[in-house]
């Protein structure tokens, strides 16, 4: 078992390694391809107001022109023990984890994205109970009673879930609840959750609902193919024979070996979901990591993306870690191989 | 998940495999090939052939819109001010539909909503199907050589999957858009022609890791299967192999997760124009008009048009795919 952590730690450590390789690759080796100069770069910090002498000093004071490895590696130092920085108003320390100041707010990066994290845990944590409470339980009506009405019905609205962009029905809801009966927050009223908690879920149920249809919907297909398989098993017979009662068949039985894979989607989905739900958060307007990307980008704001890309990423690859460890605590199979 | 179909190599030659004789009649039993059997089974699945044929129209739509526009719209980037009231820049009568318009017209500029949805069908479906054609043809060679080969081969290509799966995707999209956007010169491409090429790259790079992942387990199990055996102790080499024997018996899966990766495709270029890194005002996304119906609350029709062409593509795309899934691999569930 502990030669199985250590080989999963050692995987996702070098799983974040390359991610930030290619990050770094694309947002600064790419553009200079395309001819972007180095100058071009020291520009965006200094502002376009500056004289020819401040950009060529402040891209020196940055290294900007430097070898490709030696600023990946001065990037990466910076996030693991924190830089200098010095952009020509003078030296600034930049702790730890260190992803560089801002082109347009001249801000340190790392402390905004902490700042964003709470808007996004709260849309994730709240939209991931309703969705999987909901997914799973439609899931497992909907292979209990196959082909009837019910499971039809539920499977038709399922598809159309699946098949309707956030960004539309995120509209259609905000259009419908927001601005036409205004039973709901409008778009952009979040409040801090230990500001008003109250206040929290009003602003945040309709975003909450938008996300969790989404998943929800393919949670209940996920379930119920599931659910079909397992209730077949011989294993389901037996529990029948030995005269169990059914609820128990299809709680203990059943749906235990049904959830095992929807377990593990959870796990991937929710550390995909703390990276930003970029569509739901522009949508809705919520301040939080997903907004904050799109924002970066519109500016070309490449500290800010490549930060971003960085966490989003870490919490993908942690995500896959607790899972593969959980499943290896579930499954002795898992660990052995 | 798709389990290995019961029918070898050829599956075009059908050859009759049993002959009843003399049982009161020269009726022959034929063995049928598996698009034989596929065909049979979908002909009598009526919502999957409902999705098919939605998929059809929307093809000739998209196919022929500067005719149907001609016919029945207006040209999709003409101004018509007539139709806006000036105190309000709402379409007069709310909506503007009628005879002449018929989903009505855009607040402010009063442009064509018909044509405007009728065109970026075309967008949506040029993209959508490159952009799978790519992800499925790098997925299945790297899934068919890391499954064929197996030991480092396979290592490095199934890190290389996760690496890929590991990437928060649509950030990556969105950036790389921005950051390919500036090759203008380089390209030689420049307008519509080079963002529709880099939406078509972008999201058909980022998303073999799947099918890859898929058409490699299959190819594991198909290569320890005995036809396999026997082409090899006949002496065929690797190439043969695989391009003769493995590759026709992934045809089933491949064209599967293609049908199924186009809707997928069709709601990542939305989310991309509706981000506004797609393909650039003033030519019509139904993503971008999503995008401008944001500040028009008041005008449901905005966003109800290009909200409901994109749910109806890819719900039918969805429900062709499924069906087809059904009737080439029986075994699975949905």
């Amino acid at each position: 078992m502990v030669t199985y952590i250590i080989r999963r730690l050692v995987g996702a450590l070098v799983m974040l390694a390359v991610v930030s390789m290619v990050t770094f690759s694309i947002f600064f080796v790419v553009p200079r391809l395309a001819g972007v100069t180095a100058t071009d770069f020291a520009n965006r910090y200094v502002g376009r107001a500056a004289t020819q002498e401040t950009v060529v000093e402040v891209t020196k004071k940055l290294g900007l022109d430097d070898p490709v490895v030696v600023q990946y590696g001065r990037w990466v130092k910076g996030i693991f023990v924190g830089a200098e920085f010095d952009y020509g108003a003078g030296v600034e320390h930049c702790p730890a984890p260190c992803f560089g100041y801002s082109f347009v707010t001249k801000k340190p990066v790392w402390p905004e994205l902490l700042d964003r994290l709470p808007v996004t845990l709260s849309l994730a944590a709240g939209a991931s109970v309703i969705w999987l409470l909901a997914g799973v339980s439609v899931g497992v009506l909907s292979a209990l009673k196959r082909g009837s009405v019910f499971d039809r019905g539920a499977m038709m609205i399922a598809l159309s879930g699946v098949s309707l962009p956030p960004f539309f029905t995120g509209l259609i809801a905000l259009s419908l609840f927001s601005y036409g009966l205004r039973i709901t927050a409008p778009g952009g009223a979040y409040v801090p959750l230990t500001e008003n908690p109250v206040e929290w879920a009003y602003s945040l149920i309709l975003p909450w609902l938008t996300l969790a249809f989404l998943n929800a919907a393919a949670y209940a297909r996920l379930t119920r193919a599931g659910m079909l398989e397992t209730m077949g098993e011989d294993y389901i017979r037996t529990a029948r024979a030995k005269g169990l009662r059914e609820s128990k068949v299809i709680a203990k039985h059943g749906l235990r070996a049904a959830l095992t894979p929807i377990v593990t989607i959870f796990g991937l989905d929710v550390g995909i979901l703390l990276g930003g739900a970029i569509l739901t958060e522009n949508v809705f307007s919520l301040p939080g990591l997903g907004k904050y990307a799109t924002g970066a980008i519109s500016t070309q704001d490449l500290p800010k993306i490549m930060g971003f890309t960085m966490l989003a990423a870490f919490f993908i690859v942690m995500a896959n870690l607790v899972v593969d460890l959980l499943y290896a605590v579930v499954d002795p199979r898992v660990r052995l191989s | 998940m798709t389990a290995p179909l019961d029918v070898s190599g050829e599956e075009t030659k059908a050859t009759p495999e049993a002959v009843v004789t003399g049982l009161g009649g020269p009726k022959a039993i034929q063995g049928r090939s598996l698009g034989q059997i596929a065909w049979m089974r979908l002909k009598k699945d009526k919502i999957a052939l409902t999705g098919a044929g939605v998929v059809i129209f929307l093809v000739l739509v998209a196919i022929f819109a500067p005719l149907i526009v001609g016919w029945f719209g207006h040209p999709p980037n003409e101004f018509h001010e007539e139709m806006i009231d000036t105190m309000t820049m709402r379409p007069k009568g709310g909506t503007g539909i009628s005879g002449e318009f018929l989903f009505g017209v855009e607040p402010q500029k009063g442009r064509d909503l018909f044509s405007r949805v009728v065109y970026g069908a075309r967008i949506s479906l040029l993209i959508a199907f490159f952009a799978t054609m790519l992800s499925v043809l790098i997925g299945t060679v790297m899934g068919v050589v890391a499954g064929y080969f197996g030991g480092w081969v396979d290592a490095v290509i199934s890190r290389l999957m996760d690496i890929f799966l590991a990437f928060p995707i649509l950030v990556f999209a969105l950036a790389l858009v921005g950051v390919l956007g500036q090759f203008e010169t380089q390209l030689g491409v420049q307008g519509d022609t080079l963002r529709i090429l880099l939406l078509i790259f972008v999201i058909g790079f980022f998303n073999w890791g799947y099918i890859a992942r898929i058409i490699r387990g299959q190819t594991l199990s198909l290569r320890e299967r005995e036809f396999v055996d026997a082409a090899r102790s006949l002496g065929a080499r690797g190439p043969y192999i695989l391009f003769k024997e493995i590759l026709p018996n992934l045809i089933a899966p491949i064209l599967i997760y293609s049908t199924l990766l186009v809707p997928a495709n069709v709601l990542f270029e939305a989310a991309l124009s509706f981000l506004g890194v797609g393909i650039q005002p003033p030519t019509a996304t139904w993503g971008a008009m999503l995008s401008a119906a944001t500040k028009y609350y008041t005008v449901p029709h905005f966003m109800i048009f290009p909200g409901m062409a994109i749910f109806i593509t890819v719900l039918a795309f969805n429900l062709f795919g499924d069906g087809l899934r059904d009737a080439l691999d029986p075994k699975s569930n949905r």
